[in-house]
């Protein structure tokens, strides 16, 4: 490994943790105005045109806040518990690919099986254990919320950290079954390779769409976000675990949530949505090439693929703000219900659907296909029986109240 | 290179055990038994064994620590109590077998030596995850179906200890 080709992976780093550190800060901003849209609000608009100085504004003012340590919190654990929360937020974009811009200057090699010929500038490095990768940095995010909790010396932010703790590790064996059904559809761990598979109108969710359903609950979940944030429930618990916090350490608890959120939409994306591919994108590669040779094709096609990428993330962004607008939060024991008797049960099934047809069914498109109408019907039998209604005479009804003054 | 990674990643190990040990607080203790777990992560990583860095991290820091803490936490036992050990008597012991399975570790590991690590094609093949498996599912299949049934065991004994003392 010469020179440059480690300088070009320290630009690369750079690149990246800038991007998403930005990325953070616009998707406060997006948050924020498009919450208030939905609630017939207007949202924060008067820094900038269009509020486009907003999340500049809100850098300022939580560099320029008082940095306090309460007195008997563990001061150690407690400094270190957000930097153990970003961490894990930034390390994990290190194996997903953004697109394929190939610095060998060949488009088709984008899709060869065989790697040789690739240098994708847009993917940090292709671990040939991406995914798992993957999991074993989600699952040591929990640690920066947990210490918190603890070091914080405050009754409120120890349930938080205790709630944030069981619900992760209750929704972390569903989430890893959702992406364990993916590995098998795909046989491979790499996920440029998953990608790459993924070529055409064939996108993971139609052999995976009781795996998707799966994994978006359970990803969600494990961001603690609306409807699954009883982590930071605030009236139950003033703040969660980072009530005794502030200035820039709570900043960077709150950039550790929002960066993990378009992480695990980058990740739907390229289990479920085709990753940078969609429908016609080779074509565009053939014909550029044609026209303007191959420096210009693959330069085109890695634009264009980045392109197609980070709108589909911005999709998922999208649908995660309005799921916040309209869902109320789950209670805690309905919580621990979800996780463990519905998504747990469904996430093994599915495993077990995707095991069987596969090897029974060798032809790619008939056993997507098969998947995809048993993973639906699984999932229209579960709903129904989970919406079973509580018996009538089980539920009181306000206006049945006797209230003493009604009586007379 | 490889050399000064390796020297780095022990000492920061054995710093990590050591320290675990002697930490009069439970939680830090979990916190260096952390930090040494994530160290042999990286001594895996530097052996080419990227699939157990990834387990090791999953399996011990991800899950068995979490747990570790989880139950600290809730029982509020991160101090340590004044109370006389009344299991002194483990001390010299746990030193003495410590000492006899680095001896013996030292002895097996000088023996096997003079085995070249395995390089180019045969690396490739050594790493990767797909031949653990086979491998699994042929040489290693007895040990790896005992060792899913006492799992199982393990299953069923919850159940059965979380139903103790509940009418059915």
């Amino acid at each position: 490994m010469d020179w440059l080709t480690i300088l070009i992976i320290v630009i690369q780093c750079f690149v990246i943790t800038l991007a998403v550190t930005t990325a953070f800060a616009y998707l406060t901003l997006f948050e924020r105005r498009l919450l208030a849209r939905l609630q017939n609000r207007v949202g924060p608009n008067r820094a900038g045109p269009g509020g486009f100085l907003q999340p500049a504004a809100d850098a300022v003012k939580l560099f320029f806040k008082e940095d306090i340590v309460p007195a008997l919190a563990d001061k150690p654990v407690y400094l270190l518990a957000p930097a153990l929360a970003v961490i894990p937020a930034l390390i994990i974009w290190a194996v997903i690919p953004f697109g394929c811009l190939n610095l060998n200057w060949d488009y088709q090699a984008c899709y060869d099986p065989d790697r040789s010929n690739l240098w994708n500038i847009l993917q940090i490095t292709d671990l040939n254990i991406g995914i798992l990768y993957v999991l074993a940095v989600t699952s040591i995010g929990v640690y920066g919320i947990t210490l918190a909790g603890w070091a914080s010396n405050n009754k409120y932010s120890m349930l938080g950290g205790i709630r944030s703790s069981a619900q992760l590790i209750s929704y972390e064996l569903a989430l890893g079954c959702a992406i364990l059904s993916v590995v098998m559809t795909y046989g491979t761990f790499s996920m440029h390779e998953i990608v790459s598979q993924q070529r055409g109108w064939l996108w993971g969710i139609i052999p995976q769409l009781l795996g998707f359903v799966i994994y978006m609950i359970a990803a969600t979940a494990e961001v603690v976000r609306a409807p699954f944030d009883l982590v930071e429930a605030e009236q139950e618990l003033t703040g969660g675990y980072n009530t005794e916090y502030g200035s820039m350490k709570f900043a960077l608890f709150f950039m550790a949530e929002y960066i993990k959120l378009i992480a695990i939409s980058a990740l739907a994306v390229i289990f479920f949505f085709g990753g940078w591919h969609f429908p016609g994108l080779d074509i565009l590669g053939r014909e550029v090439t044609a026209l303007a040779g191959p420096v210009v094709g693959s330069i085109v096609f890695g634009i264009v693929s980045l392109g197609a990428f980070l709108l589909k993330v911005t999709i998922f962004l999208f649908i995660s703000v309005w799921v916040r607008a309209s869902w109320p939060r789950l209670r805690y024991d309905r919580l621990m219900d979800l996780g463990w008797k519905w998504l747990l049960p469904l996430g093994l099934l599915n495993l077990v659907y995707t095991t069987v047809v596969i090897v029974l069914i060798p032809d790619r498109v008939v056993h997507s296909w098969i998947l995809f109408g048993l993973g639906a019907l699984t999932l229209a039998i579960a709903i129904g029986i989970n919406r079973v209604p509580k018996p009538v005479d089980n539920v009181t009804f306000v206006n049945d109240i006797q209230l003493p003054s009604s009586q007379g | 290179m490889e050399l000064i990674l390796f020297l780095i990643t022990a000492a920061v190990a054995i710093a990590g055990a050591v320290a675990m040990l002697i930490s009069r607080n439970a939680v830090h203790s979990a916190l260096f038994l952390l930090l040494n777990f994530g160290a042999i992560a990286v001594l895996f990583l530097l052996l080419r064994a990227p699939f157990l860095f990834a387990i090791q991290l999953t399996v011990y820091a991800g899950a068995i620590m979490v747990l570790f803490l989880f139950v600290v936490m809730l029982l509020g036992a991160e101090k340590v109590e004044d109370a006389p050990d009344r299991i002194a008597w483990q001390q010299p012991l746990a030193l003495l077998l410590g000492l006899a399975l680095l001896i013996v570790s030292v002895v097996v590991g000088l023996g096997s030596a003079t085995t070249p690590p395995p390089d180019g094609e045969e690396l490739i093949k050594f790493s990767d995850p797909r031949s653990l498996g086979e491998l699994l599912f042929t040489d290693y299949l007895l040990p790896f179906e005992i060792t899913g049934f006492i799992l199982l065991i393990a299953v069923i004994g919850v159940v059965v200890l979380s139903q103790r003392g509940r009418k059915i």
